[in-house]
């Protein structure tokens, strides 16, 4: 009974996670932690997945997301209960991107909320995983970090950090039993994005792009984006010439 | 402010889409935008989901399972679960939703609001048969828990009472065991109006599910009579959820005069040939279309209306007698049409659409004047026969059908939330 997948979410209140979450517990029972910077907002997500999969066992952990030695203390007491299948960071939050350009204060929040501190919990598990030799890391990362641009390029690069710490993650663990997956969503349809989607914007259905993380975690893809037309988007996007893209409005 | 349609397709006018996710949030939100009225899954096809150049609060974001109980059967969820995520989660757990319509891609909310029915009618009632309690949030902030047993003035009232009442955000439903998602199903051809009802006559206490295809182009009303009972049929292969989707809008409808009448004589012969019994998945049976999706683009650009009228039994032949004549004459309808007796059921609503009687429910693309010519001699069969139209299918009845239809209106007027306003409530209840 005890080989139930151990599966950690950072950032569980993160829509996209939570809607991967009932797709890994949907046809197993699971070991799932939950973990976020506010218990009472992880209860109603956890209580969700409990009624979804009796059968699966269900841990909220409140954390904090900013300091190294507080996220180094998280993993490890993650870690101590045994070592984790699949780990899934997904936190984040969408800055305007006119606040960034304006004051530092919200301009640093964004690219520690959005960089550093994903990176951080990363480099947490991925010394346990290197131990046990195994293990799945998840990071979201964001087609926003595929090319600046001057709509949201704070956040772009905070992404792009990401992109480039995962590159470098692969790098280390090829050849080993760890995998590590970046995703890259277009914009999707979650509340994180609610503004952008009175501004007209197309976004994805959540829950389609959550089966689409599934599926790719599942195959332990290097870089997936969904939906998986972002790919050829944004090979265009940063292929295009300066003097070409400088004149584009996006 | 975006274009939103309904299932019907008749109109995309432009409404402000606010999303409701934390439900400690939404008084403050309906509060503070409103004229509004609650939208599930866009799955009603006329207008009692939408408020053109208003505001529609979606309830999407309501959809998380709160409790269940495995002993009595008793869920709690949000308003905004989709019937399909409960069957999927619960099917598997040994129970089942008692009450679905022919499509399980609609809200909680939306499965209240218009008390909607499926095959079982005759057995188990409407879905508000099995609501145990209903979290109403009106748009003064006050917060009203229903039950059959407590306030049941408002319960009666929020009952397929169109999401009128209040935004409801959560609710407690019956489950109801069963032994494996399988269904002893059986096709039998009917060759006119009084076979149907024969076998539907017969069929009420032996099977729990019965309905039936009519072809609506015959003046006679032949058709297939499918009726099914749940069974334990052990563990089968489960059909896998393959998809299909109508990629495009077509310019015309693919259904009209040329393609009608030949679809329906194939369909009818072909199945005729291979009735019979056998072992069905619940999906398959209950849920035909929703493997194809976005079926209801194959109607064209224009869209299409769904007529769906409830006559009384004891008139019903001869109702729906004049009603296939009045179609055939017209040459217009469509494949999708369906033939179906209810229950004497006391209904739970004040404005529940199922009475004792017998429903046709008939698509019609939308062909302008024409379509609407042949609805008023259709609404004059129901009104002399004192039946009432479906207002979750409506887009056009009059007022004066509606108010004839539904005796319990005034007293349902009290219930009213003055901040909520639909495309429908304007132009049946004048605001």
């Amino acid at each position: 009974m005890e080989n139930k997948q151990k599966i950690v979410i950072i950032g569980a209140t993160s829509a996209m996670a939570e809607h991967c979450a009932r797709l890994w517990l949907q046809n197993k029972a699971v070991e799932l932690i939950l973990v976020g910077r506010n218990a009472g907002r992880i209860e109603p997500i956890a209580n969700d997945l409990r009624v979804r999969s009796p059968k699966s066992d269900i841990h909220v952990v409140e954390a904090e997301f900013l300091q190294p030695a507080a996220i180094q203390a998280t993993v490890d007491n993650i870690v101590a209960t045994g070592p984790v299948d699949v780990v899934l960071i997904a936190h984040g939050s969408l800055p305007e991107q006119a606040d960034c350009q304006n004051n530092l204060a919200a301009c640093h929040d964004a690219l520690v909320v959005n960089g550093v501190s994903p990176v951080l919990f990363a480099e947490a598990f991925a010394q346990h995983m290197a131990q046990a030799g195994s293990g799945t890391l998840v990071l979201i990362g964001s087609v926003a970090g595929d090319r600046g641009r001057k709509s949201n390029y704070v956040y772009g690069s905070a992404k792009g950090l990401v992109t480039r710490y995962a590159q470098g993650l692969q790098h280390r663990f090829a050849g080993t039993g760890v995998k590590v997956v970046l995703v890259k969503p277009g914009p999707t349809d979650t509340p994180m994005t609610a503004q952008l989607k009175s501004g007209g914007v197309k976004l994805a259905p959540v829950a389609d792009v959550a089966q689409q993380i599934v599926d790719a975690v599942g195959r332990g893809q290097a870089v997936a984006y969904v939906p998986g037309k972002w790919r050829v988007i944004m090979m265009v996007i940063r292929h295009l010439p300066a003097f070409v893209f400088n004149k584009l409005n996006i | 402010m975006r274009a939103i349609s309904s299932w019907g397709r008749l109109s995309a006018l432009p409404h402000q889409l606010v999303k409701l996710g934390d439900p400690s949030q939404v008084a403050d939100i309906i509060g503070g935008q409103k004229p509004g009225v609650a939208f599930g899954n866009g799955r009603s096809y006329g207008d009692v989901c939408l408020n053109p150049n208003g505001v529609l609060w979606h309830t999407a974001g309501l959809d998380r399972l709160i409790q269940f109980d495995g002993k009595t059967g008793r869920l709690v969820c949000g308003a905004g679960v989709l019937l399909r995520d409960i069957q999927r989660v619960m099917v598997p757990q040994g129970w089942i939703l008692p009450v679905t319509p022919g499509t399980q891609l609609i809200t909680v909310g939306g499965a209240i609001a218009n008390d909607v029915h499926g095959k079982n009618h005759h057995v188990l009632g409407s879905f508000g048969d099995h609501v145990q309690r209903i979290r109403l949030i009106r748009t003064d902030g006050q917060v009203i828990e229903c039950s059959p047993q407590q306030q049941a003035d408002w319960f009666a009232a929020t009952v397929g009472g169109m999401g009128l009442t209040g935004v409801m955000v959560e609710a407690e439903i019956q489950l109801r065991k069963i032994a494996g998602p399988w269904l002893e199903t059986e096709t039998l051809p009917y060759e006119n109006l009084d076979e149907f009802f024969k076998l539907a006559d017969d069929s009420e206490s032996g099977w729990e599910h019965t309905v039936s295809w009519i072809d609506c182009l015959s003046n006679k009303g032949r058709g297939l009579f499918m009726r099914a009972n749940p069974t334990d049929a052990g563990v089968r292969n489960e059909p896998k959820g393959r998809k299909l989707a109508m990629p495009l809008v077509p310019p015309v409808s693919l259904v009209n005069p040329l393609s009608l009448k030949p679809f329906n004589t194939l369909y009818y012969n072909v199945k005729k040939s291979n009735t019979g019994r056998s072992i069905t998945h619940y999906e398959g049976f209950s849920y035909p279309l929703d493997n194809i999706l976005e079926w209801n683009r194959m109607y064209g650009p224009k869209g299409f209306f769904q007529y769906q009228s409830v006559v009384p039994r004891e008139v019903g032949l001869a109702a729906v007698h004049a009603t296939l004549g009045e179609i055939a004459k017209s040459g217009q309808g469509s494949f999708l049409a369906v033939l179906k007796t209810f229950g004497n059921r006391q209904p739970v609503g004040m404005m529940s659409f199922p009475q004792h009687g017998v429903t046709l429910a008939l698509d019609f693309p939308n062909n302008g004047a024409n379509t609407l010519k042949l609805f008023e001699r259709m609404d004059a069969i129901v009104r002399e026969a004192g039946g009432r139209i479906y207002p979750a299918k409506d887009a056009r009845m009059p007022r004066e059908l509606f108010e004839q239809g539904y005796p319990c209106l005034n007293d349902f007027l009290t219930f009213r939330d003055p901040g909520i306003s639909s495309g429908l409530s304007r132009r049946l209840m004048g605001s």
